[in-house]
């Protein structure tokens, strides 16, 4: 699996021992991270809404999930009449598993020791590395279309088809975005882009994607990732002023838990990755005691900043209407991240600053003639169509 | 087939083909009988997975990502929209063919297409063996050879296809943009919402 130095002298059992060890760790970690992250943003939320938020089950409530992943363990499992089995059964799963699969590729930390055996911190390195993650939400579009349509319901029809719009149309912003990381790592794998971040510019600004790229693939990949979880303000999926719950309306007990924890678990897989891609992964400067520990308390920090952003924005945002974001996924990301692209191409080629400046105003300059035609050409055609409609008001 | 099993595959790569191949077959079969569209599309999904674990038993990995997310995520995912919106999720019927004829055709067609793959394969069985025609051994990856075979021998089929797939997005928006027009001039706004709602 790609170029982890554990593989590299054959595979033994202590080997195989060492990958097992591996996978249920990241699968512990993940669990009590969503058990962490629920009980966080209730009491983030709450703190917001001046409300005081859990506080019965433990100290600061922090045991509250436990609870409600309990009661929800033991309540009735309803399948509604009009639903079809099969599907309705197997929806949950392709929401988790992917959820679960994506954190895989996620290093987590620098190169161990263990057991006389050399190991990267992340449980696979596949050389199609970030990939895998477009691989594991495209899978993941279906736990939610499935789940709406297997429902044999109304509401949640509409939300999963809602859904699978949304998902499709932010899918390509995503990939394009990613696309521009990939294009200046020139690696796929997830260890390569953290490895190509390394280093500093002028001694004091971290040579992070973020910086590299200029802003712009960072905040379009926010916005898709975003999208793509079905997070607030993109969370038309299950619009309870709409939708009554969404695709999940039908859902009950264990199987709602398992949405439940599909959701947690990619808003924590997601910042994870958007740490990996644009803020320098596990990377950061070892102030005292053992060199292993530092990159994994830089990933955990730089992890927590965005899982309180994401707390924050869905206190912050009211959710988009449905036309909002079509407009924002298709008319404008798409076109910015494929016109930032280019400029990335440009720099990519040419050797001398001066070369890379000249390229980004012509770019630029080219996209904003363009724009600016094509607002006039819709600017006249929709005067045109206003005349030929008669007086039936404004577009 | 004994020792070409005890000569070429290790066992975590036999069972892999064997896994995997066996969902490809399943899954072909439940596109064809199964009864409910939905269903139909879910089989597909199967094979279509599958395959990409055979690419990636290959070495092949960026084949395989890029079978899922355009084949699974997007191709078939646009199907199962357009079933869901035009709400065709009832049972087919099976009664009466289309065109008269049909099924004993069909028969034939798989059967020469079936004589047809015997033929060409000449005792080069498909056993899950590793490819030889690139090297798994060579220090540029699988992602960077298959970059360089299009960027450089294959790059004016590569621009070809990028063109034609190019004019088939415009043919698209072109079509969609003028029967717009028309049903602005003739019905009114209804029906242009309804179309944008489609889109």
């Amino acid at each position: 699996m790609g170029s982890d130095p554990l593989f590299s002298h054959g595979v033994t059992l202590a080997v195989i021992l060492i990958v097992i060890l591996k996978v249920v760790v990241a699968f512990a970690v993940l669990l009590v991270s969503v058990l962490l992250m629920i009980w966080f943003e209730r009491k983030v939320l709450s703190d917001m809404q001046n409300r005081i938020g859990p506080n019965r089950a433990g100290p600061f409530g922090i045991l509250q999930t436990l609870a409600d992943g309990m009661k929800l363990f033991f309540k009735e499992d309803l399948v509604p009449e009009s639903a079809d089995r099969a599907v309705f059964k197997l929806a949950p799963y392709l929401s988790v598993i992917p959820a679960f699969l994506v954190f895989a590729i996620v290093p987590v930390g620098g190169i161990v020791h263990i057991f006389g055996h050399t190991t990267e911190l992340q449980v696979a390195d596949p050389p199609m590395g970030i990939l895998f993650l477009l691989v594991m939400s495209s899978i993941s579009v279906y736990g939610v279309t499935l789940a709406g349509w297997g429902s044999g319901s109304k509401y949640p029809l509409l939300g999963s088809v809602r859904a699978t719009a949304q998902m499709i149309s932010y899918e390509a912003a995503m990939g394009l975005s990613i696309a521009a990381v990939v294009l200046i790592s020139g690696s796929l794998s997830t260890r390569g882009i953290v490895i190509s971040q390394a280093g500093t510019f002028l001694g004091f600004i971290p040579k992070w994607n973020l910086v590299r790229l200029g802003v712009v693939p960072f905040f379009i990949f926010l916005a898709a990732v975003t999208a793509e979880m079905n997070r607030p303000p993109f969370d038309l999926v299950e619009a309870e002023s709409e939708l009554v719950g969404g695709f999940h309306t039908e859902y009950s007990s264990l199987r709602f838990a398992l949405f439940f924890l599909a959701e947690f678990m990619n808003t924590v897989t997601m910042s994870a990755v958007i740490v990996t891609l644009f803020f320098g992964g596990a990377s950061g400067p070892d102030i005292v005691g053992p060199s292993w520990i530092w990159p994994i308390v830089w990933f955990l920090v730089k992890t927590g900043v965005f899982l309180y952003f994401y707390v924050w924005v869905r206190a912050a945002l009211p959710r988009l209407r449905y036309d909002q974001l079509m407009t924002l996924g298709w008319k404008v990301l798409i076109p910015v991240s494929l016109a930032w692209f280019l400029v990335i191409a440009g720099m990519q080629v040419s050797s001398y600053l001066g070369f890379a400046i000249f390229v980004v105003v012509l770019v630029l300059a080219g996209f904003l003639s363009r724009a600016t035609q094509i607002g006039n050409l819709s600017d006249r055609y929709r005067l045109g169509r206003n005349r030929s409609v008669g007086a039936k008001g404004v577009e | 087939m004994t020792e070409l099993l005890a000569t070429q595959i290790a066992l975590p790569d036999l069972i892999t083909f064997l896994v995997a191949g066996c969902a490809v077959i399943l899954g072909a079969l439940g596109v064809v009988l199964m009864r409910n569209p939905v269903h139909s599309a879910l089989s597909m999904i199967m094979t279509l997975f599958a395959v990409a674990i055979l690419f990636i038993e290959q070495d092949a990995q960026f084949l395989a990502a890029v079978q899922v997310i355009v084949y699974a995520g997007a191709i078939v995912v646009l199907f199962l929209f357009v079933i869901m919106l035009l709400g065709v999720d009832k049972k087919e019927p099976f009664g009466k063919d289309p065109l008269r004829g049909q099924r004993p055709l069909a028969f034939l067609a798989v059967l020469i297409i079936f004589v047809e793959i015997l033929a060409l394969s000449r005792g080069n069985w498909a056993t899950g063996a590793k490819s030889t025609v690139l090297s798994t051994s060579s220090p540029i990856n699988n992602v960077e050879q298959l970059a360089r075979t299009i960027f450089t021998t294959y790059l004016l089929p590569f621009e070809a296809t990028s063109v034609l797939l190019i004019i088939a997005v415009v043919g698209a928006v072109v079509l969609v943009r003028r029967s717009e027009d028309k049903a602005t001039s003739t019905e009114g706004n209804v029906e242009v919402e309804a179309e944008s709602e489609i889109k």
